[in-house]
């Protein structure tokens, strides 16, 4: 047993015991998801990495039993590490929950709305942030910032547009692969994530740039616009590789393999890095031993219409923040087609809007 | 009484030999007779404060350092000097090298810091020659490298210039660069105290700072302690420019009022063509700008000193900020929303691009600010503008995101009629160049 003393932390109401020397962040992880905050940047697998975005910020109401005093500004949560009584408010404060949504706005500005033709959405962490913090509109009236579009080689392509410089992937090629492929160009808002005099980028576990990248600026050459994540079947499977621990996720329609990517967790954090032959070349379902179906969080989009692994859930946030959670917008209520006096299996042929017109 | 800049207009002074005769290095000598801690502990008597622009106790900055058994430690000179109005350390390392170097010397024994960096702004082309001259002659004449005057103690300074950026000047950005790596902020917690250059433990010390340990040592910490008012103790150097008719940088005591400094013929001799006062940035110009009535009179209704205690009377809602010295002045011709307008420009080129509110925001600042100063602007821009610099403050990585977002926010705090005017007013506002005004006046006497 370790002799490591344990630090009490309050996470919107919430107490856990972490040992000394753990983050916010990741004491509110333990707390639960209902209590963890958002990270764009920090990514526990990768040195260094946190601390960027400023999604994670978070408010210290008290500081420790021994100096009980606030903390003035707020913090970023990845990179703070935990003191014994230590008290935080995360979605239980308006700063927090302001300042948030100021990022979200900042980060729009640069990060086109495209999800209907990205090849991230259902997977952009953006996307939830937005969906979770931000607002329905911008106030931002300037031309935003453009990139000319990189190839990386043959089976990577950056999208610079897309892109929310949260070094993830910089940091992948520099502590995955020991070797530095890519770096950071120029600096502020022309700031830009870029190789060598247009080099691509050529290691053998280079392919997890692509899954540690939040948005969809770097995307699998190999699967990129052939199919939309929802309609795929996400299956745990292994092969016997040299290079790699070959345990994946692949994602299936009907018996064809679409595309292969590691396994995330919870945290749509990487469980173990794969190497660019399971990733790109390994495309047939016989190169595979199918484990089963993946479990796939509910929260997202690609868990619609696969059971397996369901669980009734149990609607814990409002609980533990004493309100209901902050929704940028709520479907159910804005939506024109949702009016449960109409059926819809009585409409011949698909419906239209004008079936769901109040003043018809 | 002048403490730094008393020898400086000795001819040959930048010279080993004039500056020796002078009375130079003698507190070098008087040091390595002394413990470091002894070094300290006077350095904490004098009540020196940083003079970067944070105004952080030196003696106190210096207790925090780490000091593990076989680990090196290092002392960094930030001479970084790129906020726009600041340019006292220039003054300082052109003429009076080897003041730096002196008081270098002691600081590195004091540290136990046997290899030394100057990081240099790159723009400052000509004075890293100037500082290798002089740490050349001293070295020559045993005061740097081995065995300095038989103490037993080695120092090296090394000359690192930097690439050109503004970020650099914030010590963990400085110590990436020192590094070779692109200069961006490090997250603190751990502090350089703890980890800095190469991880080990550092200190990042402002030239002028560095410069004032010699007065420190040769007077002892106490008398320069008595020195000053309240916690501002010792002399401070201020480089003022805009409309004066005699800008430059000045030694001054810290008891000094602000209409003094700018009105009175010993220091900055007025306004030219005997032009109103309209503001002020008194600490270069990251710190909120003052108008002339809150520039002169404290929240209390007391004359406002030259000191850090005085200028921040008030908070920022009627005070400002000492900060590096920087004392840029305005009369009535200038435009406030022209000017915040050039240094929010000024802070989108020199953002690092980090962090999203720093990399994002002060670009969005600069369109608003253009917009409205061209007279393409609306009034809920104005607001808009308010609530943007409100959400940079206090959420970045560094304070670059507060540099930038304090002089519009103490902008439209106190001028925001202009911004309106603007607005109100978008033809006259298009066609008035305020930045030209005055030249153009000058162009007509002598035609």
């Amino acid at each position: 047993m370790s002799d490591q003393p344990l630090f009490k932390v309050t996470i919107d109401n919430v107490t856990v015991e972490v040992p000394a020397g753990t983050t916010i962040l990741q004491a509110a992880r333990q707390a639960g998801p209902e209590v963890a905050p958002p990270a764009m940047c920090y990514y526990s697998k990768l040195e260094g990495s946190g601390g960027k975005c400023r999604t994670c910020l978070v408010e210290v109401s008290k500081g420790s039993e021994k100096d009980p005093r606030p903390m003035p500004k707020l913090v970023a949560s990845c990179r703070t590490t935990v003191m014994d009584g230590m008290e935080v408010k995360n979605y239980t404060s308006e700063r927090v929950l302001d300042a948030r949504a100021g990022v979200v706005e900042f980060l729009l500005i640069n990060h086109p709305l495209d999800c209907p033709i990205c090849d991230q959405a259902g997977e952009c962490h953006l996307q939830d942030l937005a969906y979770e913090h931000g607002k329905a509109g911008t106030r931002y009236e300037f031309q935003r910032r453009t990139f000319e579009k990189h190839t990386l080689g043959d089976k990577i392509q950056l999208h610079m547009t897309r892109c929310i410089l949260c070094y993830r992937c910089v940091m992948v090629a520099d502590q995955l692969t020991k070797k530095r492929e890519h770096g950071v160009l120029d600096r502020g808002e022309h700031a830009e994530i870029t190789s060598y005099l247009e080099k691509n980028l050529d290691n053998e576990f280079i392919g997890n740039v692509i899954d540690v990248c939040p948005v969809g600026a770097l995307t699998d050459k190999t699967f990129r616009f052939k199919n939309r994540v929802w309609f795929l079947k996400p299956l745990n499977a292994h092969r016997d590789c040299e290079k790699c621990c070959g345990k994946v996720t692949l994602w299936n329609r009907g018996d064809e393999v679409f595309r292969v990517t590691a396994r995330k967790d919870q945290w749509g954090e990487v469980e173990d890095w794969i190497c660019n032959d399971c990733r790109f070349d390994k495309k047939k379902t016989s190169d595979w031993v199918i484990e089963g179906p993946r479990e796939i969080a509910r929260h997202s989009v690609i868990s619609a219409n696969k059971y397996i692994g369901l669980k009734k859930p149990t609607e814990t946030i409002d609980e533990v923040i004493g309100k209901k959670p902050r929704l940028f917008m709520d479907i159910n209520k804005v939506s024109g087609v949702n009016r449960k006096d109409i059926d819809l299996s009585l409409i011949e042929g698909p419906a239209h809007s004008i079936d769901f017109d109040k003043d018809k | 009484m002048k403490l730094l800049l008393e020898n400086a207009h000795i001819e040959g002074i930048r010279f080993f030999e004039a500056y020796r005769k002078h009375g130079g290095y003698r507190s070098v000598e008087k040091a390595l007779k002394m413990s470091p801690a002894e070094i300290v502990e006077e350095v904490k008597k004098s009540g020196l404060r940083g003079r970067g622009g944070a105004g952080f106790p030196t003696g106190l900055k210096w207790s925090f350092l780490a000091k593990p058994e076989g680990i090196p430690r290092h002392l960094v000179c930030n001479a970084d000097e790129s906020e726009p109005g600041t340019f006292k350390d220039r003054y300082l390392m052109e003429f009076l090298p080897h003041l730096l170097i002196e008081g270098l010397i002691t600081s590195s024994y004091a540290l136990g810091s046997n290899a030394t960096y100057i990081y240099i702004r790159g723009e400052y082309a000509w004075i890293p020659d100037i500082l290798e001259q002089a740490i050349q002659e001293a070295k020559n004449n045993g005061f740097l490298g081995k065995n300095i005057l038989g103490s037993g103690f080695d120092c090296e300074i090394y000359v690192h210039r930097g690439a050109g950026a503004y970020i650099c000047g914030e010590e963990t950005a400085l110590i990436e660069s020192l590094e070779g790596k692109r200069g961006n902020p490090r997250i603190k917690p751990p502090f350089p105290a703890v980890q800095g250059v190469w991880m080990r433990p550092t200190v990042v010390n402002n030239v002028e700072t560095l410069a004032a340990i010699v007065p420190i040592i040769n007077m002892g910490g106490e008398e320069y302690g008595k020195i000053g008012v309240g916690k501002s103790t010792g002399t401070k150097l201020i480089s003022a420019c805009g409309n004066l008719n005699k800008p430059g940088v000045y030694e001054i005591p810290f008891d000094l009022s602000v209409e003094d400094f700018i009105y009175s013929d010993e220091w900055c001799g007025g306004i030219p063509k005997g032009k109103k006062l309209k503001a002020c940035i008194p600490g270069g110009s990251s710190v909120p700008i003052l108008p002339a009535n809150l520039l002169l009179t404290t929240a209390k209704g007391e004359k406002r000193l030259m000191n850090y205690e005085s200028l921040s009377d008030g908070g920022f809602q009627t005070g400002s900020m000492l900060g590096s010295g920087g004392f840029i002045v305005l009369d009535e011709d200038q435009c406030v929303v022209k000017h915040t307008m050039t240094l929010a420009h000024f802070y989108m080129h020199e953002s690092c691009g980090q962090c999203s509110p720093c990399r994002e925001g002060t670009g969005w600042m600069w369109r608003i600010l253009k917009n409205i100063e061209q007279g393409k602007g609306k009034m809920e821009d104005i607001d808009l503008l308010w609530d943007v610099q409100r959400r940079i403050e206090g959420n970045t990585i560094c304070p670059l995101g507060d540099a930038a977002a304090w002089p519009v926010a103490a902008a439209i705090r106190h001028f925001r009629d202009e911004f309106e005017w603007h607005v109100l007013n978008p033809e006259e506002a298009q066609v008035r160049n305020f930045g030209l005004a005055h030249y153009a006046d000058e162009l007509l006497i002598q035609n």
